[in-house]
């Protein structure tokens, strides 16, 4: 049943880890056997909840105290889970390490970040105090962090999320263990800084030979960087094998759904996304058969009776997968019978020529506060400079960037219908600097939003009906018009009419972001903003909502604002797309062609830094490593805002270097769109 | 199939019966809830049984020790008072004054708390630096300058005085709360609507702090009887012949060693209320919500 | 950053003088010094009496904005008036003042250190019998008025006294009348021993305040990220909680004691009067029984101001330990 191998570093036989809770005990891991090999990068690939997150805590000694552990983590022979917390505390840190998903909580707040480093190397070092500040900064340079020396003695507050989470690596690797796990370690980050900390994360490795556990959610990263991958869910291990053998020949259903599921910035026109029905499992009360039996188009009488066994598949050693139709799966998916299939992509629509939305020259400043106790404002944040869009009907356009850029700031703009502090924003023809009250109200109805997270845009004391009714109520709809509306929304979400008294505590995330739909759509309105309304949820519930959008999209003919940083997401669901980088728009065009070529170096980079989700291409890309961070708002950078991070401009001749750090560009025409750059790479 | 249709159901249970079941699983929480459910009974209904009451005065038994077989079952006081009925009739003071007072302070507490946390600005400035100004005042050193005012008048006003110096600290916990249920996404989600501003504050923020003022309530009334009881005590809350267990207390440690019923049944019964009254809300703040003191499932 | 003081310094006088002149206008209209002298046998004559209260500034006749104007005069000058008994209020504040922070410096700073090793100790053994019998006992004295704790702490000692037959705690005053002249061994003793039970009362409820404060920020603390990264590192839980989370954990305590300290002045009162040290909070009391107008407006404004320099002194003291909010 478990793949022994020789060079198995950590062997965790049949694990088991519990927690009690009020709703029953919690099945965190279920009978999870599996090997750490010496200096491989082993992925856990898995949704919330899966049990890939305890099973890495488990490891190392790190579960809380209510937690109820069974089965064996082998280590020199030892099993771990027998030690002590002091003598498991001697194997922490020295010969296993970890990493945290969030490295801001995860640093102590009042010490610098050079003696929480120095501290972990003088528990298992026996060196001096100095020397081991010498080494502090060794590792931090390691980790690529600019000026060590002087960082060292900074507070990890003082340091942004990329560069805290290489202070994390740091000190993970500070005592050059055999076994580094990574939980979520990039999850947290913006794509281009995810890129940069993998590389560190890749680095380290090089330079201390430890294996890496790296636990994630997203199929791109273990693509590019893992050599096996075990696939859990509802805290068992349901595939395993090398990372090749698994994305080309999946043979777990569950697998197979997700990697059809999940969006590709390499997509090509016309390509569907696979919607696996239903939630996934709770881990709270079990089905007595396979977990993922509820949701599997192929589950017969036979998976509903018995948890079938993690078995190896009979053409390949070191392949398995716990699937009790392990042998008919193939032919399914051959024939295309697995998994339904959401709408194609056809990005380029029948051409309006009316605007639903038109931003001139969008301007936004936020001033600048300083100290928690003497605040006191000294500058500006110029979160949205100058951003010019318009969206024409029944398309959707996307506004990407990462964190920071700006692109929040100028939906809430929007949305506000008030006169913006600079520019113009007009909706549905009307300017909204010259529109009555009463006028404002009006165009409510025709302008709706989905937020990002179905958890926190639902009233946890409504319910579902009445959220939904919400907006009749305000304009005034009739108690049984209201109930027919309800309906009809319901089941236009794919929802049972019969559970609009039920409340949002209820349902799951893919559930409730159909709630927020619904209750987007209760006025009919022309103009739909989605706030990144599928990044909150799970993997496997999101081409669920992106194929409903999809479809209402085209069946009610609506307009869509598609604000994302995930691009893969936007490939699959925007027409038009608009990349913004600290405040400004620097390319617009249509999706499909400034994915496959870009004319703005940021966006070339932006592009290059996404994971695709297949190995084979994903290590064959030379991928674009930007250079520093984002710089802040408050203090942009001279002329062309991106210009101190430009990749092109660096193989620029002198006089053209000066031209990007001292005048700013403007939009121009570009191949395919338009473009804010002196030297846009389609025109060389 | 018929396993899923049951967890549905099982799942669909409400959140007031897990709160129920959370709040009835803490011992203490019973206790207080039982105690003071006593407490209410002696101080409304045995009196009634007891065959003295509070202001007669029995010249037979003068400082009699607690004995059943004279009737005064907590002893009698120098001029002949019944203890026991003093005691209840003090009781009955101070359970009032302290409902009173919380219901008062914790109601201002909510309206000025929500609407200088959801309307910000210049509101909130305003608002928040008269919480401020009133922290600083002495409000016990205020309440008991002002006692001479309402000698031999309505003890009402002592109530006012004691709700309006005992709202501030709530009032700011609310306004953080509302300042956050602001930027909520459900709160944004009712305003691009167009839902106006008093039906967002009624259907969505107030119902959405309603489980902390109630928990603050519940608090407030043991802070209120706390408070009542040490002015009275001075001598600057319940004025004679009126009583509550803060004056009992007060006259009774005159002789306290050779004559300790005079206060120590006045005293105990206080311990008491307070004490069953902040079981109750540490009870209902686990019950709420478990976890924030660390007081999940044990 | 000048800008800031000076706004944050103007801040505090106006709230100062705000709370100083509620003080003297409400003292004004609730206090009628001239009662004092009702009664008297023989009468004394309305002129006697009006002089009298002219003298002090007390004269109801005169409109209060008018005595309000005198006072404030003083003030400026640094004179807070005349009490009742003819003596200086500046005299009476400055004696009184070393006697109430004797009792509450010393009370405040072993309640808090205690309490604070109290709530640590119970928040690492959580539901463990340590931490239970802790938890109710808190919870029984935070339900017990602070005089009746006084009261049942001073009948305690005498009842230890007349079992022992000798007089071990004393439980009025500072120290024994006519021990001034004594020996100066003998007459520290004899202060230890009324030292021990009013400071006994201030610190049971500082200890059982504030250990349960400290119980939940330290539960905070130990569920919290940063402790599992200092075990991931190799601190075993025990040295990861007193490396790492101690600190963070103190963190919080110290503005809450710096805001608590502002506020002792009212369990000063108490503990004061039940034990008859002559401090600010029993002069108070006494005050507003003698319809002393003076000297209840001069603990208005000193409690304000001790409010104040308090929340001043939580600000600092975050500042200084919590780097997050330190000035660069």
């Amino acid at each position: 049943m478990t793949l022994s191998h020789t060079d198995a570093l950590i062997q965790i036989r049949d694990l088991s880890v519990t927690f009690p809770s009020e709703s029953g005990s919690v099945e965190a891991v279920r009978n999870v056997s599996l090997d750490i090999r010496a200096g491989e990068v082993l992925g856990i690939v898995g949704e919330s909840g899966s049990g890939k997150s305890v099973t890495s805590l488990a490891t190392i000694g790190l579960l809380p105290d209510s937690a109820r552990v069974s089965g064996e983590v082998l280590y020199n022979g030892k099993n771990l889970l027998k030690l002590t917390d002091e003598e498991m505390s001697q194997y922490r840190g020295s010969d296993i390490a970890m990493i945290f998903q969030d490295p801001l909580s995860a640093l102590n707040p009042v010490q610098t970040i050079g003696h929480q480093i120095a501290e972990a190397l003088l528990i298992h070092q026996n060196i001096s105090k100095s020397a081991a500040d010498k080494k502090v900064v060794e590792l931090l340079d390691v980790v690529g962090i600019p000026k060590p020396q002087e960082r060292a003695r900074s507070y990890p507050h003082e340091f942004s999320g990329g560069m805290r989470q290489r202070v994390m690596i740091a000190l993970a690797i500070a005592n050059e263990p055999k076994v580094l796990l990574a939980d979520e370690p990039t999850t947290a980050l913006d794509v281009t800084v995810q890129a940069q900390v993998l590389d560190a994360l890749k680095h380290a490795r090089d330079i201390t030979g430890a294996a890496i556990v790296l636990v994630t959610h997203d199929m791109g990263v273990v693509a590019g960087l893992a050599d096996r991958i075990a696939i859990m869910y509802a805290g068992k291990i349901v595939e395993q094998g090398p990372v090749n053998e698994v994305f080309a020949q999946p043979a777990m259903p569950y697998t197979i759904g997700l990697l059809h599921s999940i969006p590709r910035v390499d997509a090509k026109a016309g390509s569907r996304l696979a919607s696996i029905p239903g939630s996934p499992a709770s881990p709270v009360d079990l089905p007595q058969g396979c977990a993922f039996a509820p949701r599997c188009p192929a589950a017969q009488d036979i998976c509903l009776s018995a948890n079938p066994p993690l078995v190896q598949i009979v053409s390949s050693p070191d392949h398995a997968a716990a699937c009790a139709r392990v042998d008919q799966i193939q032919g399914l998916v051959a024939s295309n019978k697995l998994f339904e299939e959401g709408p194609a992509h056809s990005p380029t629509k029948n051409e309006s020529a009316v605007n639903v939305l038109e931003l001139k020259d969008l301007k936004k400043t936020f001033p600048l506060m300083k100290g928690a106790i003497m605040r006191r404002r000294i500058g500006s944040v110029f979160a949205v400079d100058g951003v010019s869009l318009t969206l024409k009907q029944g398309q959707s356009l996307a506004l990407v960037g990462e964190s920071g850029c700006g692109k929040t700031t100028t939906l809430i703009e929007i949305l506000n219908l008030v006169a913006p502090e600079s520019g113009s924003i007009t909706v549905l023809g009307k300017n909204a600097a010259t529109i009555s009250k009463k006028e404002r109200l009006a165009l409510r109805k025709d302008l709706q939003i989905v937020f990002q997270d179905p958890f926190a845009s639902l009233d946890a004391r409504l319910p579902i009906g009445e959220a939904i009714c919400e907006p009749l109520k305000t304009f005034g709809y009739s108690k049984t018009d209201q109930r027919a509306r309800l309906s009809e929304l319901l089941l236009l979400v794919g929802l049972n009419p019969m559970h609009a008294n039920r409340f949002p505590s209820e349902f799951s995330g893919g559930q409730r972001q159909r709630i927020a739909i619904a209750r987007a759509l209760a006025l009919n309105p022309k103009l739909l903003v989605l706030d990144e309304p599928v990044s909150a949820l799970d993997v496997s519930v999101r081409a669920g909502v992106l194929n409903l959008l999809a479809e209402l999209q085209e069946k009610l003919s609506l307009s869509y604002l598609f604000v994302s940083h995930d691009l893969a997401v936007v490939q699959h669901i925007a027409d038009q797309v608009a990349v913004m980088y600290l405040g400004s728009i620097v390319e617009t065009g249509p999706v499909a062609e400034v994915f496959k070529d870009p004319q703005h170096p940021y966006t070339q980079a932006l592009l290059s830094a996404v994971p695709i989700p297949d190995p084979i291409i994903e290590r064959g890309r030379s991928r674009i490593v930007l250079q520093g961070e984002i710089p802040s708002p408050a203090n942009p950078p001279s002329g062309c805002r991106f210009h101190n991070r430009c990749q092109i401009r660096m193989i620029l001749p002198k006089d053209q270097q000066d031209r990007c750090s001292t005048e700013r560009p403007v939009m121009k025409k570009s191949t395919h769109g338009e473009v804010a750059c002196h030297f846009p790479i389609g025109a060389k | 199939m018929a396993t899923k249709v049951k967890l549905e159901q099982d799942e669909t249970f409400s959140r007031g019966k897990l709160i129920r079941v959370r709040f009835f699983r803490n011992k203490l929480a019973v206790f207080g809830l039982f105690g003071l459910a006593m407490l209410f009974f002696l101080a409304f209904v045995a009196p009634h049984l007891d065959k003295f009451k509070w202001d007669q005065l029995d010249f037979d038994n003068m400082l009699s020790p607690p004995s059943l077989s004279n009737g005064h079952w907590f002893g009698t006081s120098q001029i002949g008072g019944d203890t026991f009925a003093l005691t209840m009739r003090g009781l009955q003071k101070s359970l009032i004054i302290g409902l009173l007072v919380a219901f008062f302070s914790t109601g201002l507490a909510a309206i000025v708390g929500a609407s200088a946390g959801y309307l910000a600005g210049r509101t909130d400035r305003a608002l928040m630096w008269v919480i401020d100004l009133l922290l600083v005042l002495p409000s016990f050193l205020l309440i008991a300058v002002l006692s001479p005012l309402y000698r031999g008048k309505t003890w009402l006003v002592f109530v006012v005085l004691l709700a309006a110096f005992g709202w501030m600290i709530t009032a700011r916990i609310v306004r953080g709360i509302s300042m956050s249920l602001r930027e909520r996404d459900f709160v944004r989600a009712a305003i691009y609507m167009g839902v106006p501003t008093r039906l967002i504050i009624f259907r969505h923020i107030l119902p959405n702090i309603s489980s902390l003022l109630i928990i603050d309530a519940t608090l407030n009334v043991g802070g209120a009887i706390l408070s009542e009881t040490g002015l009275s005590y001075l001598g600057f809350g319940v004025q004679p012949p009126d009583v509550s267990l803060g004056s009992l207390i007060a006259e009774g440690t005159n002789d306290a060693m050779a004559y300790p019923w005079l206060f120590l049944f006045a005293g105990m019964i206080l311990i008491l209320t307070v004490l069953c009254v902040s079981f109750i809300g540490d009870g209902l703040r686990d019950a709420f919500d478990p976890g924030a003191t660390g007081g999940q499932a044990k | 950053m000048l800008q800031f003081v000076i706004k944050r310094l103007a801040n505090f006088f106006l709230m100062v003088i705000i709370a100083g002149t509620l003080g003297f206008f409400l003292a004004s209209t609730a206090l009628h010094p001239r009662s004092n002298y009702d009664g008297r046998q023989p009468p004394i004559p309305v002129t006697t009496i009006d002089n009298k209260l002219d003298g002090l500034n007390m004269n109801d006749k005169t409109p209060i904005p008018i005595r309000y104007q005198h006072w404030v005069g003083g003030l400026l000058k640094g004179d807070f008036g005349t009490t009742m008994d003819e003596t200086r209020v500046n005299h009476e504040i400055s004696t009184r003042i070393w006697v109430s922070l004797r009792l509450l410096l010393v009370g405040s700073i072993l309640g808090s250190v205690i309490g604070v090793l109290v709530g640590v100790r119970s928040a690492v053994r959580q539901y463990k019998f340590f931490d239970r019998f802790h938890g109710i006992s808190a919870f029984i004295i935070l339900s017990t008025p602070v005089f009746l704790i006084a009261i049942l702490i001073k009948f305690g000692a005498i009842w230890i006294n007349t079992k022992i037959g000798h007089t071990l705690f004393y439980t009025i005053g500072e120290y024994s009348p006519g021990l001034e002249e004594a020996k100066s061994s003998a007459l520290f003793l004899n202060r230890i021993q009324h030292f021990l039970l009013p400071t006994l009362s201030i610190t049971l409820g500082g200890v059982a305040f504030y250990s349960r404060y400290q119980r939940n920020t330290m539960l905070d603390v130990l569920a919290s990220d940063h402790l599992r990264t200092a075990r991931a590192k190799g601190l075993t839980k025990r040295q990861a909680l007193f490396k790492h989370g101690l600190r963070v954990a103190i963190l919080p305590m110290s503005t809450l004691f710096a805001y608590s300290f502002g506020l002792l002045i009212t369990g000063a009162a108490f503990t004061e009067t039940i034990f008859g040290w002559n401090g600010m909070g029993r002069w108070f009391i006494l005050a507003v029984h003698q319809n002393d107008i003076n000297s209840v407006s001069a603990v208005v404004v000193f409690s304000a101001v001790l409010v104040l320099l308090s929340g001043l002194l939580a600000d600092i003291t975050v500042a200084a330990l919590d780097p997050r909010v330190r000035l660069r």
